[in-house]
């Protein structure tokens, strides 16, 4: 049947008065669930903090970090982090069992933990980890979860006014969850600014007591396979992503496409028509089927921009389009646009960004 | 062995306009197709279906009118569909979404046997959440394995199966226990086309229709607008990306001179983004 964001607007959802039952009116404070994996603490997950922080003082209740991990010292190096990013609370689930992500234990550590805590909100990044467990918890604790918010707020009643993007950003939604708690949501990396690091916070740590034990375990980690700097995966992560469409003519001339980001230290990809042609790779395809990118900075060379490519791209915060057709619709959605034939004027580029970046290594 | 595969009718994106005044999607003579997402799931189910032998059940909840989707599916070669329509599930949430599904897939499993897998589309392009199919493994105990890249190998006598499961820094080999939940990523492989026996059959083929009784649902406050803990409270058009692209003229400039232009402009938008690329290039 219809999911929320496809259904229309009005029709009088709004007025429908929802009761925050008895037994969820104790709940209080803001969680954050801090993403660490092999070391390093998601940059989402930081961001969330800024974000939380906010709520957090408007609601005048604590913040907390949710950390879950093994090993004592990596996790507690990881709760003062995120004090000095404006967390008051850090809780501490520390396993060998939580060594790897897994949903299982993942899944069964943070229910038991906001059985316990009983926080009102609780955010995630919006990243495949965060996804995989959010909807696992909400399950579990029958709550309602908003996927993806590109702003968060408190409405007059302490309620999480969570908004975001539907049918492919044409629309904007803003969604309640009023007589459930806590209030889930995830946010995709770098929608939310990167707050400032305080040094020498100091915060209070919690540590939860977790009762697993690996033989229970239905799914075994038996090998992580890390990206590469260079490989394909990283496409979605990239500063600065420059793509090909079917204006390149030929599949040769993707090598153009590749020399520019090479330049700019940054990935590369392609439309959906290339993949089909096989000029690309099909990890390598940007937009609706294929990867949705945020870079600083997108240079789209002889893509029209239909929408399918349009919802993958319009997170960028500079996207560039060059185009020989000044009625392509990516000239809609681009901030700068040049018609041109791309094959010309791609290793100009190339060479014009490689002469200013050499001219400052000199200087510096 | 059993593979279900949930798939879901939603409106082709390319197609959909908005309601500049209202606000509201136009859905009108807006075309449907089946998620995309999902047809990953099917081709990952018709291929362990051609090795293991077995059936594959295509599955939705909808309107009536999904039954067209379910059809679709036929023709790439799934063994039957099935469809959950009621109008006890209008306007539900995932959370509501994944309850009915769940009994869909129970009963399913009472009819033709205890699936093995349960497929999953990893997102759909409509409501874009990736939350059902993490709903369905809960409630009905299957391990889940989302954004899978490929499965490896699969034995059905000691219930193993092997998968890759792509991560947010990297690729995770794991070994889980028959029944799962799977969420394929994009591009893991291509559906098939259906050949013309299958094209023939699905145009003949019943579709089983079944509603909230039918699958033993008797609690329908977990179900629809009332069973959905989350609410929409306000939809409404985003700002407009600025306004038009801001043109570089190119009229009698040689593209060196476009070049420089377009650079100089880049810069100027993105102070930051060229203070960053000046201190790489200068090796700090």
């Amino acid at each position: 049947m219809n999911t929320k964001s496809s259904r229309p607007a009005g029709g009088g959802r709004a007025s429908m008065k929802r009761e925050l039952p008895e037994r969820f009116r104790s709940y209080r404070h803001v969680w954050v669930f801090i993403e660490f994996e092999h070391g390093r603490i998601h940059p989402v997950s930081l961001e969330l903090l800024g974000e939380g922080r906010k709520l957090a003082d408007q609601l005048h209740v604590d913040l907390a970090a949710v950390i879950v991990g093994s090993g004592r010292a990596a996790l507690h190096e990881v709760a003062a982090t995120t004090f000095s990013y404006g967390a008051d609370v850090a809780y501490i689930a520390d396993d060998p069992v939580l060594a790897d992500y897994r949903n299982e234990p993942y899944t069964r550590v943070i229910t038991s933990l906001v059985e316990t805590y009983q926080p009102e909100i609780m955010l995630l990044g919006a990243t495949v980890l965060g996804r995989d467990l959010a909807g696992a918890v909400a399950t579990t604790l029958k709550t309602g979860l908003t996927a993806d918010c590109t702003e968060l707020a408190i409405d007059g009643e302490r309620s999480l006014a969570a908004t975001r993007p539907t049918f492919g950003g044409s629309l904007l939604c803003t969604i309640h969850t009023l007589n459930y708690r806590p209030q889930m949501a995830t946010v995709r990396p770098r929608v939310m600014a990167m707050p400032t690091a305080q040094e020498r916070q100091s915060g209070r740590i919690v540590e939860f007591p977790v009762d697993l034990r690996e033989e229970d375990m239905i799914t075994k980690v038996l090998d992580f396979l890390p990206d590469t700097a260079n490989e394909a995966a990283q496409l979605a992560f990239a500063d600065i992503v420059v793509a090909g469409g079917l204006g390149l003519r030929t599949s040769e001339n993707m090598q153009l496409v590749r020399d520019l980001a090479q330049v700019l230290g940054g990935d590369w990809g392609g439309s959906r028509p290339l993949v089909q042609k096989g000029w690309i790779p099909a990890e390598r395809q940007i937009g609706q089927t294929g990867k949705t990118i945020r870079p600083r900075l997108y240079i789209a060379a002889g893509i029209s921009g239909a929408i399918q490519h349009r919802v993958g791209v319009e997170g960028a915060d500079l996207i560039v389009a060059i185009n020989t057709d000044p009625q392509a619709p990516i000239f809609d959605f681009a901030d700068i646009g040049i018609t041109t034939d791309a094959i010309t004027l791609l290793p100009t580029l190339t060479r014009v960004f490689r002469q200013r970046l050499a001219v400052n290594r000199m200087a510096g | 062995m059993q593979i279900f595969v949930c798939i879901k009718q939603v409106p082709d994106s390319g197609q959909i306009r908005v309601h500049p005044v209202t606000n509201t999607i136009m859905r009108q003579g807006v075309p449907t197709i089946i998620n995309p997402y999902d047809l990953f799931g099917l081709e990952q189910a018709l291929r362990l279906r051609d090795r293991f032998g077995g059936e594959v059940t295509v599955m939705t909840m909808g309107p009536p009118m999904a039954v067209d989707s379910l059809r679709k599916a036929l023709t790439f070669g799934a063994d039957r569909g099935v469809l959950l329509t009621d109008r006890v599930f209008a306007g539900s949430d995932t959370l509501a979404t994944s309850y009915a599904l769940s009994y869909l897939i129970r009963k399913a499993g009472e009819t033709w046997g205890a699936p093995d897998i349960v497929f999953c589309g990893k997102q759909t392009i409509d409501g874009d959440t990736a939350q059902v199919g993490p709903g369905i493994a809960r409630r009905l105990g299957l391990s889940q394995l989302t954004y899978v890249s490929g499965i490896d190998d699969m034995d059905l006598t000691d219930r193993q199966i092997l998968v890759r499961r792509r991560g947010d820094h990297g690729v995770q080999v794991l070994r889980s226990r028959l029944p799962v939940m799977v969420t394929m990523m994009e591009g893991s492989n291509e559906i098939r086309r259906g050949t013309q026996a299958d094209a023939l059959r699905a145009a003949r083929a019943e579709i089983v229709q079944w509603n909230a009784a039918t699958v033993g649902i008797s609690d329908t406050s977990l179900c629809g607008l009332r069973g959905s803990p989350t609410v929409v409270k306000k939809v409404f058009a985003p700002t407009a990306r600025d306004e038009k692209a801001e043109m570089i003229s190119t009229e009698g400039i040689s593209p060196s001179g476009m070049a420089e232009a377009l650079v100089d402009q880049i810069f100027s938008r993105q102070p930051g983004l060229r203070d960053d690329l000046f201190r790489q290039a200068a090796g700090h």
